[in-house]
């Protein structure tokens, strides 16, 4: 709360720092022949006043709650009597997590000896002593800034240029955040893989045909082995990708092309948005409606027909993943039969064909390339898929190509990995971001090609 | 005046007319019966979650005469006062032949636990109450309201349904008297999450989703917009902005789930930020909305036409006066829209927030952005979990909730886009 309350007053004097530069800037106007003698409007000085005002500002507040945290730790636990700073890491924090929870009122771990207390005492006191410090600090650096700045104004200062300036290295950095973000995703992800690579062997991973991420607590305990053979899960993500790009395409496609040639005005009006509601469900009531309402209905159905169906078939959660798609596959479709040009059809038209032999032996060939790239996205889609499958597919990693079986997904082991409490130390942990790295890689290249490819093929009729 | 043809190439044709005439009938019944058939799955969705859910706007109440006997209250401390005890003389004295200790039991159990919390919400509010009698309505318990609601079956044997013969000859007598009551499930609209499905309910989960939304639209607007306007309006057209543009295409289909690890490496193991709380969640989902609103924004940016451009520097703006004071004005709807869709992806999205832990059992009303929290759609899952039959019921009506939520929003955008879009 506290710094909510710090960046309203920053937001507050930073305004009130808009005025004082503007005024200041009338102020010197007076001298030079009123406001035309400025070299920019007097809200441009306002506004590189509040700049120079807000920015340090926010930038101290930054870097200060980053680094506080640590340096209040490292300071309380040099202050722990010897017999507390010399544990183990692990136990020492421990002891930091009671210091913590004592200080925001939660439950401790058993009961607090004096020592600890006295420690989250000495905490509390340097957190105060912070906040206090940083308060000052800030409330210094904006009225010194302020006053730096308006001191400055005089009629010959660029303001307007200066402001343009910054603002636009502002509009760079937002850009930049996206660059951010997919290094963000890369470091992540790897540095937690390599660790994983570092006990189990790559190919042991890529390769291997058990997958049990069990790790033991005790070295003697039964199904201790933890293999960590990701085969298994591949194919299930595949099989079950593979079972919803069945459904998806090609009522996806079936459905574009009669929207586009065939429909009446009044008919796509309805059906297309009603198509696009598919897409904005989200996919945890997908989910639901597979396990609770398509799930039951194969089994009951296989049971009738003499089959045993997992109750966890893969086959429900392909049905529901693919009907999730549908949409996903025939709006991309729409797209690029629409970019076909006109004449392309009205000289197949004029030559006699009909309106299928159109389509089949002219629009859709010309229209295959971003077909394709649509139908690559949506399986990029489809692997990537959490909620359906965590929700409707099983845990146990089964290598089988039998559709009415349960078979497992990279999604659904990462979200079964890391849900609960963790330890970064054990590779049933670290098994999560190395399926994870592939997930992204795989999808990743899958994503490059299709954009590349359907970028092509916009170009090739515009 | 028609002419027989002697050209053999148009025989050819006419005698494969009717073959092709066919051909394309069938096809054309193909496009319909996919798009019909994609209708029906959306029927069929919508259909199975309202038939499930609907009747969990409703709430059975037992009626009880309570005695707040002034002995129980000699203690200042109203929590320490006995109300299970005061709800169990209740039942107790609508039944006085029950007399075993197996069929109190099972009498007791006929309302829920949340009875007692009931009785001293009564007292705090009104202390005189204390030595009256005075009749309340509580709610039953969760069987007992699936049971009136039809979901178990009285036919089948005993063994075979949560509710026991014993018990369905009270209720009886109970309706009987009506002292059994069906009313608007408020406390489904009110409360958090509990392990009792007749005390459940979606309040937490929407605060949560709020505070979390609401982080998460704070950051990925400003920054969204910033991004696309340098990007369309300045960027020089260099390899870096290639490298910037592909990637951001990129980002939109990265799986949701790689931002949960992310977050979590990234936000709660290196940073250290509080686990399960709006702030990391709102913080993962503006990493997942930021290219959905970039790449809306541009396309928005783009539509305006360059005349405007031309027409504001021509007359001596500056290039960011230009793009502050005209186009940004004129592309706001369209950017406006794109937000409003990525908030509606971000409000239903569950996968990232798994990861950073929003999926604890939380039964507190959050009231801030670093209080536990969790969301609708994680709400949903943990429901969807549960084993009880009335979780069921709960689950699809809060998938109905959700869906309102999410219609209101894309309506939102649709009027958005109709009421302000410009045709150049």
């Amino acid at each position: 709360m506290r710094t909510s309350y710090l960046l309203a007053t920053i937001v507050v004097l930073a305004c009130a720092s808009y005025f004082l530069g503007r005024s200041r800037a009338f102020a010197v106007s007076r001298s030079c022949g009123g406001v035309r003698g400025l070299h920019s409007l007097p809200s441009h000085y306002g506004m590189w006043t509040a700049l120079w005002c807000a920015l340090p500002a926010l930038l101290v507040c930054a870097v200060w709650n980053a680094a506080e945290s640590p340096i209040i730790t490292s300071l309380v636990v040099a202050g722990l009597p010897a017999d507390i700073s010399s544990l183990p890491p692990n136990r020492l924090s421990l002891i930091i997590n009671d210091i913590r929870n004592i200080i925001s009122g939660n439950i401790t771990s058993g009961t607090p000896s004096p020592a600890i207390m006295q420690a989250a005492e000495h905490y509390r006191a340097l957190q105060a002593i912070s906040v206090n410090a940083m308060s000052a600090v800030i409330l210094a650096i904006m009225v010194a800034a302020g006053i730096a700045v308006r001191n400055r104004i005089s009629p010959a200062l660029k303001a307007r240029n200066k402001v343009e300036k910054l603002i636009q290295i502002l509009l760079f950095l937002s850009s930049a955040i996206a660059i951010l973000i997919t290094v963000g995703i890369v470091l992540s992800v790897l540095f937690e893989a390599i660790r994983f690579f570092k006990v189990v062997h790559l190919s042991d991973f890529l390769f291997g045909l058990s997958w049990s991420p069990q790790t033991a607590i005790r070295s003697d305990q039964v199904g201790s082995s933890g293999a960590f053979g990701a085969v298994p899960v591949f194919a299930g993500t595949a099989l079950i990708a593979l079972i919803a790009m069945l459904v998806a395409v090609p009522i996806g496609l079936m459905s574009a092309i009669y929207l586009s040639e065939y429909a009446g005005k009044r008919f796509r009006t309805i059906a297309k948005p009603l198509l696009e509601i598919l897409a904005g469900i989200p996919t945890v009531v997908y989910g639901f409606f597979a396990a609770l309402t398509v799930a039951p209905f194969i089994r009951d159905t296989g049971g009738l027909l003499g089959l045993s169906v997992s109750s966890e078939s893969a086959l429900a959660a392909g049905l529901v993943m693919g009907i999730m798609i549908i949409p996903f596959v025939s709006s991309l479709s729409d797209d690029v039969i629409h970019a076909v040009p006109q004449t392309m059809r009205d000289g197949s038209l004029a030559l006699g064909a009909t309106k299928y032999e159109t389509i089949s032996n002219v629009v859709v060939p010309a229209a295959l390339p971003g077909i394709v790239g649509g139908v690559l996205l949506a399986v990029s889609r489809a692997i990537g898929e959490t909620m359906i499958v965590v929700m409707a597919a099983g845990l146990s990693a089964n290598l089988t190509a039998n559709p009415l079986k349960t078979v497992t997904t990279v999604t659904v082991q990462i979200v079964t990995l890391l849900v609960g409490d963790q330890e970064f130390d054990s590779p049933k942990t670290l098994a999560a971001f190395a399926l994870g790295l592939l997930l992204f890689v795989f999808t990743l290249i899958l994503n490059i090609i299709a954009l590349y490819v359907v970028r092509k093929y916009r170009e090739q009729y515009e | 005046m028609k002419q027989p043809t002697t050209n053999p190439a148009i025989d050819k044709v006419n005698r494969g007319l009717r073959r092709r005439y066919r051909a394309e009938r069938r096809f054309r019944i193909c496009g319909a019966t996919a798009i019909i058939t994609a209708l029906c799955f959306l029927f069929l969705l919508f259909f199975s979650i309202v038939a499930n859910g609907y009747k969990a706007f409703q709430k059975t109440y037992i009626q009880i005469d309570v005695f707040f006997d002034p002995a129980e209250f000699a203690n200042e401390n109203l929590a320490t006062a006995n109300f299970p005890g005061l709800v169990k003389t209740s039942m107790s004295s609508l039944f006085p032949e029950v007399n075993s200790r197996g069929d109190k039991k099972e009498l007791f159990y006929l309302v829920s636990p949340g009875a007692s919390f009931q009785l001293m919400q009564l007292v705090k509010n009104n202390p005189n109450l204390i030595g009256q009698q005075q009749s309340v309505w509580v709610a039953a318990n969760d069987d007992v309201d699936m049971l009136l609601k039809g979901h178990i079956d009285r036919t089948r044997p005993e063994t075979e349904r949560r509710v026991s013969d014993k018990q369905l000859a009270w209720l009886d007598a109970l309706a009987a008297d009506g002292k059994i009551k069906k009313t608007f499930n408020t406390t489904f609209f009110t409360s958090g999450d509990s392990r009792e499905p007749e005390l459940a309910g979606i309040w937490g989960a929407t605060c949560g989703s709020f505070y979390t939304l609401l982080i998460t639209l704070s950051l990925s607007f400003p920054i969204g917009v910033a991004a696309a306007v340098y990007l369309e309006e300045f960027a020089p057209k260099n390899r870096w902005t290639d490298i910037i543009e592909v990637n951001i295409n990129n980002l939109a289909a990265v799986p949701s789930i790689v931002y949960g690890l992310l977050g979590l490496a990234v936000f709660i193991n290196f940073f250290g930020m509080p686990r399960s709380t709006p702030v990391v969640g709102g913080l993962v989902l503006t990493l997942m909305t930021l290219p959905i609103i970039i790449i809306a924004s541009r396309a928005s940016l783009k539509s305006v036409p360059p005349s405007i451009r031309e027409a504001a520097l021509g007359i001596g703006a500056s290039k960011m006066q230009m793009v502050a004071h005209h186009v940004l004005p004129l592309a706001l709807p369209g950017m406006l829209t794109g937000t409003i869709i990525g908030m509606a992806h971000a409000l239903g999205e569950t996968a990232p927030l798994l990861m950073v832990g929003m999926v604890a059992f939380i039964v507190d009303i959050p009231h801030g952005f670093t209080d536990p929290a969790t969301v609708l759609p994680v709400q949903i899952y943990l429901w969807s979990d549960s084993p009880e039959r009335a979780f069921v019921e709960k689950t699809s009506a809060a998938i109905m909730v959700l869906l309102i939520f999410l219609f209101l929003m894309n309506a939102a955008a649709v009027y958005l886009r109709k009421r302000f879009e410009i045709k150049w």
